[in-house]
């Protein structure tokens, strides 16, 4: 059970800079009524993080390119199924956990 | 009519309809939060250091990106910096989520930001379309138990890490991309009919936008970058 100093520095720092951005906004939003076309444009951001949070998940970087991890491609092919079909989280969620194990336990 | 349905939204709304609520994400914390914790140890951390990481960073990515870093003897002012850049996203999921909580004190709001995460904010903003309200107890209940489901996985990961070496072959690892393609779909149920083709060619746009700009720049600054340029295209391109 050691922690170094290093670390609590690593600590202190990270920490602040990922709690600002979580908190700031719920601090000012309450003060200022958003104009119209930034409602609207925040409308748009959950479609395109949870978009850009699945390709993240397909892209492998290497020194100066990028490739398609295609067994995510392929596992994910059923798993937007399941999740047309069920329309739930955690089934989704299994299901596509149980493809990937088998892709990679055949592969 | 009208009191049934305020009971109902009431009933809805309580912290143990939160903590229901995450239920369906936590396997996606506890599968991530172990795999984290046994990358921790295998990075050299100790078993505190895991779960004080987990404890005050609570960032799933940022966690990973940390221990990579460690690692190759990165500085720690690049090390923060890089956190802050993984995590820059937050500010936008903080600001499409804060309007349903202007009624709350501020202490309430800064607690509703502190634990905020992608998969919480998936869930919030789903049921936010849904009932058009959000309430404190509801969105605490949905946090925290997300938040300690993470400590406690994160911990028992690195208390298992020196067996288990691979935590990859089960593909656990998937269940974060998984739980992202599930929300989106949830996501896009409560588009209304008119504007799923809008919707639709959104995310084709994303696509092409994440894959170039993949090219250029590290693929969490790709993140943010195509997310703010797509939501704009998106106000200019509707109706």
């Amino acid at each position: 059970m050691t922690i170094s100093l290093f670390m609590i520095w690593l600590l202190i720092g990270c920490t602040l800079v990922t709690w600002v951005p979580r908190v700031l906004p719920f601090m000012f939003v309450r003060n200022i009524q958003l104009p119209k076309v930034v409602v609207k444009w925040l409308s748009f951001i959950p479609v395109c993080i949870l978009t850009a949070l699945v390709i993240e998940g397909l892209i492998i970087e290497t020194d100066d390119a990028i490739t398609i991890d295609w067994q995510v491609l392929l596992v994910l092919i059923p798993t937007l199924f399941i999740a047309l079909k069920t329309k739930s989280l955690s089934i989704t969620v299994i299901g596509g956990v149980i493809f990937m194990a088998l892709i990679r336990f055949f592969t | 009519m009208k009191v049934s349905n305020s009971e109902a939204t009431l009933h809805e709304n309580t912290f143990l309809q939160g903590a229901k609520d995450c239920v369906p994400t936590l396997f996606g914390y506890m599968s991530i939060g172990l795999a984290f914790g046994i990358v921790g140890v295998a990075s050299h951390l100790s078993i505190l250091e895991v779960a004080c990481l987990a404890l005050f960073v609570y960032a799933g990515s940022a966690q990973f990106i940390i221990c990579a870093l460690l690692v190759v003897n990165a500085p720690l002012s690049a090390i923060i910096l890089t956190t802050f850049i993984v995590n820059l996203r937050h500010l936008l999921l903080s600001l499409t989520l804060a309007p349903y909580f202007t009624r709350y004190s501020l202490l309430k709001n800064i607690g509703f930001g502190t634990l905020l995460t992608d998969e919480s904010f998936g869930v919030a903003v789903n049921k936010g379309l849904q009932q058009g309200k959000l309430y404190d107890k509801w969105m605490n209940g949905l946090n925290i138990t997300a938040y300690v489901c993470w400590v406690i996985s994160c911990t028992i990961g690195a208390l298992f890490g020196q067996w288990i070496s691979n935590p990859e072959i089960f593909g656990l690892d998937f269940a974060l991309v998984a739980m992202f393609v599930a929300l989106l779909v949830l996501q896009l149920e409560h588009v209304k009919s008119d504007k799923l083709k809008h919707n639709l060619f959104l995310i084709v746009l994303m696509i092409v936008f994440m894959i170039s700009l993949s090219f250029v720049v590290p693929s969490h600054v790709a993140v943010l970058l195509s997310t703010v340029f797509v939501a704009t295209i998106g106000v200019v391109t509707s109706k």
